[in-house]
């Protein structure tokens, strides 16, 4: 049987096609225009430097990198049996679990800040029965972190999800013939093949977390090394020194840059990216 | 007696043209957090005596909103709940009109009402253990209540760390008054300085008020100023004027604001 054919890749748009470059252009422009603003205020300002070195600074940005971490950790701990179930197996419900597991990813930031509170706050759902066991979540880091796990969690399974559906199912049904168990399934055959996505969903879901502003203000409150993560820090700021306020964006702005060009190694260290 | 008539009658007629003569626009006012409901109603008594007239609201700590104009936000009119981010605007250069004071207002401590905190007096917020939310210090309520606890700090009866006492508890600095008064009304947070005149919002009848000595009160004196920017200052100077009017204080009044002047 002859091998089918490989199809070529559709050859790129000229850039002459005026209908390609224009709205293409304004598009770049858009997305380069407010972070050259930013970095050149930041440039322009002697006293963006120094706002750099306050402890303030240097308090948020830890446990941003430490909330952003854990919440990652975390839903990729949780979040990949979950999505290997979505992504890999036919079951009565799975498209409502799908929508429910999904739908922080559409809820405004600070409706879920709102919901978390009226859940674990002391006259929430759970309230009286976490007071009991002497557990108070608002106004803490654990707070920050359920927070930014709400609202961020859902990219990481969105993400992985998809990377598992994409794994051929010729393949994972060869390993079984073979007499591979589920988990030898999972192990060696989906889990190296979704690895891509899986990165790519955890990079996401932690740049989301780093960006987390409205539910962790409703919920976790804004204090200075507790609970004031570098976008509640940016927000402080702003009411009494713009300076300050950009020194901490750039921070923020070096810390997602930094995110981004760590998923594009990644996707430039592999042959196939699946997602 | 018949000159008192006529006198009567030219400012009766005179406040009959102001009303009549058409004013046409939207006026966009920034106006401090804790005046939501009380401009709110100022809005609604000018938008009835020019149907042609639409009062657009924006609320945040008078500091955000400093921030705003000096950053080219674009509004008619500008209300701070303290002289210290009117002036920073003024020396912009970013007012038409010379600041009025229209209100003054005062500190108290807010508990929940339902929820048994052990709070009976300001001297109980030192206690260690509570949770206690304040306003960040670059909002005017914010810096209103630093000064409050430096002051009841100066007294041997409080003691010279008490506001140090007081600000460990602190578990929130939030951005805003009622930000700060809705975590006391939710029962999340066990005390919060907010206005006197908080206590007449939607929270009100969540809280429970603690007094601040007289002596270690400060007087919170809003002030109010049409801005360079203003893109319909008629109209701008229309809601000053009802702000300023009897009606006007009056509502300011009934929000539990304190009169310009004594």
């Amino acid at each position: 049987m002859p091998a089918a054919p490989i199809p070529r890749p559709v050859p790129a748009r000229s850039l002459s096609d005026l209908w390609v470059a224009l709205p293409a252009g304004v598009a770049v422009g858009y997305a380069v225009l407010p972070v050259a603003g930013l970095l050149l205020f930041a440039l322009s300002s002697a006293r963006v430097q120094p706002a750099l070195r306050l402890p303030a600074a240097h308090d948020a940005v830890l446990l941003t990198a430490v909330t952003s971490t854990l919440v990652a950790g975390i839903a990729a701990l949780v979040g990949t049996p979950l999505a290997y179930l979505l992504g890999r197996s036919e079951f009565r419900g799975r498209r409502l679990v799908e929508v429910v597991v999904e739908f922080p990813l559409v809820l405004p930031p600070v409706v879920a800040g709102v919901a978390l509170l009226m859940t674990f706050g002391r006259r929430g759902l759970l309230g009286p029965a976490l007071a009991a066991a002497g557990i108070e979540v608002p106004f803490t880091t654990a707070a920050v972190v359920l927070a930014q796990l709400f609202v961020a969690g859902p990219f990481y399974i969105a993400s992985a999800r998809v990377g598992f559906a994409a794994v051929p199912r010729e393949l994972t049904e060869a390993a079984s013939i073979d007499g591979a168990s589920s988990w030898q399934q999972f192990r060696h055959v989906a889990l190296p093949l979704a690895t891509p996505a899986l990165a790519g969903g955890a990079v996401l879901c932690w740049a989301r977390a780093a960006s987390e502003f409205g539910a962790t203000l409703l919920f976790a409150g804004n204090l200075p090394g507790r609970t004031q993560t570098l976008s509640l820090a940016i927000m402080t700021a702003l009411e009494a020194d713009l300076d300050a306020a950009v020194a901490l964006s750039v921070l923020l702005l070096a810390l997602s840059a930094g995110a981004l060009a760590g998923l594009r190694l990644l996707a430039a260290s592999r042959t196939t990216l699946l997602w | 007696m018949g000159g008192a008539l006529a006198a009567g009658l030219v400012v009766a007629g005179a406040l009959a043209a102001a009303v009549a003569a058409p004013v046409r626009g939207d006026v966009l006012v920034f106006a401090a957090a804790s005046l939501s409901d009380a401009f709110g109603e100022a809005g609604r008594v000018l938008e009835r005596q020019h149907p042609g007239l639409r009062v657009a609201l924006h609320f945040a700590a008078s500091s955000t909103l400093r921030t705003q104009i000096l950053q080219g936000a674009r509004a008619d009119v500008f209300a701070s709940a303290d002289e210290r981010n009117m002036r920073l605007v003024h020396e912009a250069g970013l007012l038409r009109t010379a600041p009025l004071t229209f209100a003054r207002n005062e500190l108290v401590v807010a508990v929940p009402a339902s929820h048994p905190t052990g709070i009976s007096s300001v001297r109980d917020l030192a206690r260690p253990g509570l949770k206690l939310v304040v306003a960040a210090p670059e909002a005017p309520i914010g810096a209103y209540t630093r000064q409050v606890l430096a002051a009841l700090s100066r007294d041997p009866a409080y003691g010279p760390d008490f506001a140090r006492r007081v600000l460990a508890n602190v578990v929130s600095q939030e951005p805003n008054v009622r930000a700060t008064l809705a975590r006391v009304a939710l029962g999340e947070a066990d005390a919060a300085f907010v206005y006197r005149s908080d206590l007449v919002s939607a929270y009100g009848s969540r809280v429970r008020t603690i007094e601040i000595p007289r002596w270690a009160n400060v007087t919170a004196r809003y002030s109010i100023a049409v801005l360079r920017t203003a893109s319909h200052p008629v109209a701008a100077r229309r809601f000053i004027d009802v702000v300023l009017s009897e009606a006007g204080q009056a509502i300011l009044a009934r929000f539990g604001f304190l009169p310009a002047r004594d």
